[in-house]
């Protein structure tokens, strides 16, 4: 029993009930929010800490022991996932201080978020499937409200679609939950998955297993993902930068690891599948990168893209593979963001979305230009940046299994990748300065001081990946022997 | 519907109101370890206010209840969390409870329990939830 597993989701919780209560004054607000996820910052390093020196920890949640009661689970996947999303998170409210109108601040834009910042950290920690699905409405609940949020047509518009798409896969998540319960009497998932490789995965459980694959395949954007690019691009920069690294990264949590500590026993046909929607994920994501003109519907087919590349990782399962989607999914996560937040201060740098009518920006501000073009060879996988390691482990993971096609569709991702980052570069920075709103928009040296942390997290895992490697080949260890996932979970 | 239009309705719903508040009383009380609690009771509760906007109008609603509700949603989260979080301060897992026998004058040997007070927090949160929904539906025109 360890109550600090919980810390991550009760901090956000905390903070947002008692910031509806301030909501009119927005500079307590600011403060508050700014010091809570910073706290959780610090709560997620000391999870980190005590699970890389002294194993798994769980906490049994009301003193109830599994599988009876709820179990919080705190792997060393999970911590690095929590940590990397209370990082994000910090940076993101430090750029909405900026970067998001009054108006919208006194709508309880700061309660909206650590609610949904609660239900991020919750979905990683949960040992037990309900509790996830509940976690997963509480971060979509505050995501409805955070997408409409200032009420514009396109906002509208694009929630309708977002809304209906997600109701409809929770839907199906209940439905598959109510399954899997009839089927082995069980929620818990380390319980689940004892009792899944006692009697075998028969064939009704590995169809219940290919509906949680498409109810988690629609929150993270595999294959699924015709709603993703236009509801991502809706909302202002802050809340973007927010769902494309937070949210869908969330789903793709839950694929690795249902699959990995349950449903790992019918490979052939389920991890097949997935492979299948991958390379369909990336061919497409990618050639909608490619082909789009609007700076943050390329930045949606991205993070669609490098969510298919990771499902890559799951397909071929095997070590290398996973520590590489574990090492992937942290800078993934992070790499999201600053593109997103950068992307937002060009769109005000310039007033439009449209790449075509850019240009010049290089000129006026040129630190933007540098760190865009930085963050583009990070997401890309240039060496010294964070990219690598991880798209490395992926590629040579399946190149050992002799998966060559699954090879082949992660090195021409990066390609298409590196195409459709570069455009944006050349055509909004290089050339002659166009039209520029440089009269009233003074914020950007502020805006790029608070995406400078994640800039420089993206330096630094890149330059050290070998100081922190230890931590991700404990998470992946997890992911690879479900044996010791199950042990934490009963050892009391 | 305009004010007064419909004395039957206003005058059976002056009682019913009270009856049903004091079921959802009832069920609050009996809900930890019987059928209730307080997420029915806080339903009911809103549904009794329900029945006094619909025989009256909204305004009455607010004069009976002159809070905002989305604080008293506030509140009540804040009293479940804090309940939750109540026993880290003891060295015990986040939400265990604790309970004890008082002797109250009236009610004698009582069991009182710290779910309770979680399941307060719960009713409050249900009735302010499902008040402020009702409402900005009910004045949307």
């Amino acid at each position: 029993m360890n109550n600090w597993v919980v810390a991550p989701m009760l901090i956000p919780l905390f903070t947002a009930v008692i910031l509806i209560f301030l909501h009119n004054k927005l500079k307590l607000q600011r403060w508050i929010s700014l010091i809570s996820a910073l706290l959780n910052v610090c709560a997620a390093v000391f999870l980190l800490y005590q699970v890389q020196h002294n194993g798994i920890q769980t906490l049994n949640m009301s003193g109830w022991a599994p599988p009876y009661g709820i179990v919080l689970v705190a792997d060393m996947f999970a911590v690095l996932l929590v940590l990397a999303a209370s990082i994000v998170s910090s940076c993101c409210l430090l750029y909405s201080f900026r970067g998001i109108d009054e108006q919208r601040e006194r709508h309880y834009f700061y309660s909206l978020v650590h609610f949904m910042l609660a239900g991020v950290s919750g979905s990683f920690l949960t040992g037990d499937l309900f509790n996830l699905f509940v976690c997963f409405e509480l971060m979509l609940m505050s995501s409805y409200a955070l997408i409409v949020l200032g009420g514009t047509k396109r906002q509208f518009r694009e929630t309708l679609h977002y809304i209906l798409i997600n109701v409809l896969s929770s839907t199906l998540f209940v439905a598959s939950i109510a399954y899997l319960y009839g089927a082995t009497g069980t929620l818990n998932l380390a319980h689940l998955s004892m009792r899944i490789a006692e009697s075998g995965q028969s064939g009704p459980i590995t169809a219940v297993s290919a509906l949680l694959l498409v109810v988690f395949s629609v929150k993270a954007g595999l294959f699924l993902f015709f709603w993703l690019p236009g509801s991502y691009g809706a909302p202002p920069a802050a809340i973007s930068a927010l769902f494309g690294a937070l949210l869908t990264k969330v789903g793709m949590y839950a694929l690795i690891r249902t699959f990995t500590l349950i449903f790992y026993h019918q490979a052939e046909v389920t991890h097949m599948l997935i492979g299948t929607m991958a390379i369909a994920t990336i061919v497409l994501g990618g050639f909608g990168a490619v082909s789009q003109t609007n700076v943050n519907r390329i930045l949606g087919y991205n993070v669609i893209a490098s969510i298919g590349f990771i499902s890559l990782a799951l397909a071929v399962s095997n070590e290398d593979a996973l520590t590489g989607a574990v090492f992937y999914l942290v800078h993934d996560m992070i790499v999201k963001a600053l593109l997103f937040l950068l992307a937002g201060i060009l769109v005000a740098e310039t007033g439009t979305e449209r790449i075509n009518r850019m240009g010049g920006v290089l000129t006026h501000s040129p630190l933007l230009g540098w760190m865009f073009l930085i963050a583009s060879l990070a997401v890309v996988g240039i060496p010294p940046l964070s990219g690598f390691p991880g798209k490395l482990l992926i590629i040579q993971g399946s190149l050992e299994s002799g998966q060559y096609l699954i090879a082949a569709a992660g090195v021409l991702l990066t390609l298409m990748l590196l195409y459709s980052l570069i455009k944006i570069f050349i055509l909004a920075f290089w050339g002659k300065p166009r039209r520029l709103r440089e009269s009233k928009w003074k914020q950007t040296p502020k805006l790029l001081l608070s995406s400078a942390p994640l800039m420089l997290i993206i330096v630094l895992l890149g330059v050290f990946a070998e100081a922190f490697m230890p931590y991700v080949e404990t998470a992946s260890s997890v992911l690879i022997d479900p044996t010791i996932y199950i042990q934490a979970v009963f050892k009391e | 519907m305009p004010k007064g239009s419909d004395i039957f309705l206003q005058n059976v719903s002056k009682i019913v109101v009270f009856l049903v508040l004091a079921f959802a009383l009832y069920l609050f009380f009996t809900g930890h370890s019987s059928p209730g609690g307080g997420f029915i009771a806080g339903l009911m509760s809103a549904g009794a206010l329900l029945l006094l906007a619909l025989a009256y109008d909204i305004e009455t609603v607010r004069k009976v209840v002159p809070f905002d509700f989305k604080l008293i949603t506030a509140i009540g989260l804040l009293i479940a969390l804090g309940t939750g979080t109540g026993a880290l301060l003891f060295g015990q897992p986040f939400l265990k409870h604790a309970f004890g026998h008082f002797d109250l004058p009236l009610l004698g040997d009582t069991e009182l329990h710290t779910a309770l007070i979680f399941d307060l927090g719960v009713y409050l949160a249900v009735v302010g939830v499902t008040m402020t929904i009702l409402l900005t539906i009910g004045e949307d025109r």
